[in-house]
């Protein structure tokens, strides 16, 4: 079997972690092991990072991918704290909130594998910020409850919800009129 | 309460207490992760932006008082000597990280100890709220309260679509933290502990052995707590890891049950043969300081060993710690040493029970 990462040399570290259930086998030669901080089970601050460098999507996406554009994501850079592609999957950490952005096309697959599958937030919305917010989602959750409520025909439930969700963009629409977002 | 009250005194008030099912789960924890908005991670070393966060804390809330939990204490890190913040860190009021941070490092601690909020750790804010027992619901509900309080006077780095921004991956959306800490002897000797933990690990929980390595939990210990923090709303996390705690609790009571009628004069034996070495040993390592406890502990929940408080495993346990050691010691001990003071202060301790009777 070949090395997962080089493609090279003959895989000799065989790794198998659980996440949330689901399995993952990573083979790789020594040398890639090392790199990767697979070979070092003592300090447990790196065996945290070593779950988290598992996350990345890196055996995917960059295989699939030209070798230019492999350079040049990993040297892009964020604008709010300098933090390049490379450090973050070295690290697994951000250094500011518009890493969040800067990284965006790669982070989804990363929230999937440590959220079961999810990638939106669905609790607290500080109220600060939330304002409308939490109205916005009310009506998108609800609109897809309307939605199955028609298939399944009960117009009784769904009249109801139709009439929630005209509620709430009356008063979202009231207090933005009144400037009090 | 001054700093030396918080270093002094082993137990923190809130321990005291007696919470739903403490004859197995000795503690709930909440901890919420959040930042301010567009100041940089403390991630980003940036020393400049980190004091500035500092100082917010520091005018915002140092002897501000909040309801029930009173007056916050703010403590630097940079202000307490080694032995005094590994004092904090075995009480859990700070992380071994914060505690490196000696330039912007600093804990807010509220006066009965219940509510810790760390500064500068990995993310700007880390609220922190114990409660003694099984107390999720309730943990949540004042951790919530005290994170709308903060609000009030903070804007916090969040996304409609990613919620609470963290430093780490793994914090992001709700920030949210809750764990269990259970005491689970008859599941450890009945060997069903390694059967439990990949069946809790399937639904998205994690089961950590407290004070030790691995499966082999020190004391048999074992924190459970919430992998997922992003697509599932605060309650339904708490939830779910309640109902999860629960099925455990029903598990050990009755792996209590079946070791007492299948071997209960072995049992009995292995709990007083412990309570002999912690009553007359001179000399005790921490590993074996730490099964002796549990199994007092456990012979105190049976009712098979009398006279003696519930808490002795709670305290011990912290107070047997190299930083506790050292601090009753007045002076840094070598390892040989503090076997044989740990000795000296669980004896001291025993006795002190009996007088009290």
């Amino acid at each position: 079997m070949q090395c997962q990462k080089c493609q090279q040399h003959e895989a000799s570290v065989h790794y198998t972690q659980v996440v949330n259930g689901q399995k993952k086998e990573v083979h790789l030669c020594e040398q890639c092991a090392h790199e990767e901080g697979y070979m070092n089970f003592t300090n447990e601050s790196l065996s945290l990072h070593h779950f988290l460098t598992n996350m990345f999507p890196f055996d995917q996406a960059v295989n699939q991918q030209p070798k230019e554009q492999v350079q040049r994501d990993q040297g892009m850079t964020c604008e709010g704290c300098g933090l390049t592609y490379a450090q973050f999957r070295k690290k697994g950490k951000f250094g500011c909130s518009q890493c969040y952005e800067t990284f965006d096309s790669y982070l989804n697959p990363i929230f999937k594998r440590v959220h079961s599958g999810n990638t939106e937030h669905v609790g607290k919305i500080p109220k600060r910020i939330g304002g409308q917010l939490h109205k916005r989602k009310e009506i998108d959750q609800l609109k897809k409850e309307l939605q199955q409520l028609i298939e399944d025909e009960n117009f009784e439930e769904a009249a109801d919800i139709r009439d929630r969700i005209r509620t709430l963009k009356q008063e979202i629409a009231e207090s933005e009129k009144g400037g009090d977002a | 309460m001054s700093l030396q009250d918080f270093i002094n005194d082993a137990i923190s008030p809130w321990m005291n207490n007696e919470g739903n099912d403490s004859d197995i789960v000795l503690s709930t924890r909440i901890r919420l992760a959040r930042n301010l908005e567009q100041v940089p991670f403390p991630t980003s070393q940036d020393q400049a932006s980190q004091q500035k966060v500092l100082q917010h804390v520091e005018q915002e809330f140092n002897e501000q008082s909040y309801e029930s939990f009173k007056q916050f204490q703010l403590v630097k890190m940079g202000e307490l000597e080694p032995i005094e913040k590994r004092v904090l860190v075995e009480k859990h009021l700070i992380s071994p990280n914060l505690a490196e941070n000696t330039e912007t490092g600093a804990v807010l601690i509220s006066e009965n100890e219940q509510a810790s909020i760390m500064v500068n750790e990995e993310d700007h804010l880390r609220i922190q709220l114990y409660y003694p027992g099984f107390e999720l619901s309730e943990a949540l509900q004042q951790a919530q309260k005290l994170d709308d309080w903060f609000e009030e006077r903070t804007r916090y780095a969040f996304d409609e679509h990613k919620g609470y921004l963290t430093s780490c991956p793994t914090n992001v959306g709700t920030g949210l933290r809750a764990s269990i800490m259970m005491h689970l002897p008859a599941l450890t000797i009945t060997n069903q502990m390694n059967q439990i933990v990949p069946e809790i690990n399937k639904i998205g929980l994690v089961v950590r052995g407290i004070y030790g390595e691995g499966s082999e939990a020190l004391g048999q210990l074992y924190q459970i707590s919430n992998q997922m923090t992003l697509g599932k709303s605060e309650e339904d996390i708490v939830e779910d890891l309640k109902s999860v705690v629960k099925q455990v609790i029903e598990s050990e009571r009755k792996a209590r049950e079946w070791v007492m009628q299948q071997s209960g004069i072995q049992l009995e034996d292995r709990i007083f043969r412990s309570y002999g070495v912690l009553a007359h040993s001179r000399i005790i390592e921490s590993k074996e300081a730490a099964k002796c406890l549990s199994d007092v502990r456990l012979g105190i929940d049976l009712g098979l060993i009398k006279n003696v408080s519930k808490n002795i495993l709670n305290e011990l346990m912290v107070l047997t710690q190299p930083g506790f050691l050292q601090h009753y010691a007045k002076k840094s001990l070598h390892p040989n040493e503090r076997d044989w003071f740990r000795a000296n202060l669980i004896r001291e301790r025993l006795q002190l029970e009996q007088y009290k009777n």
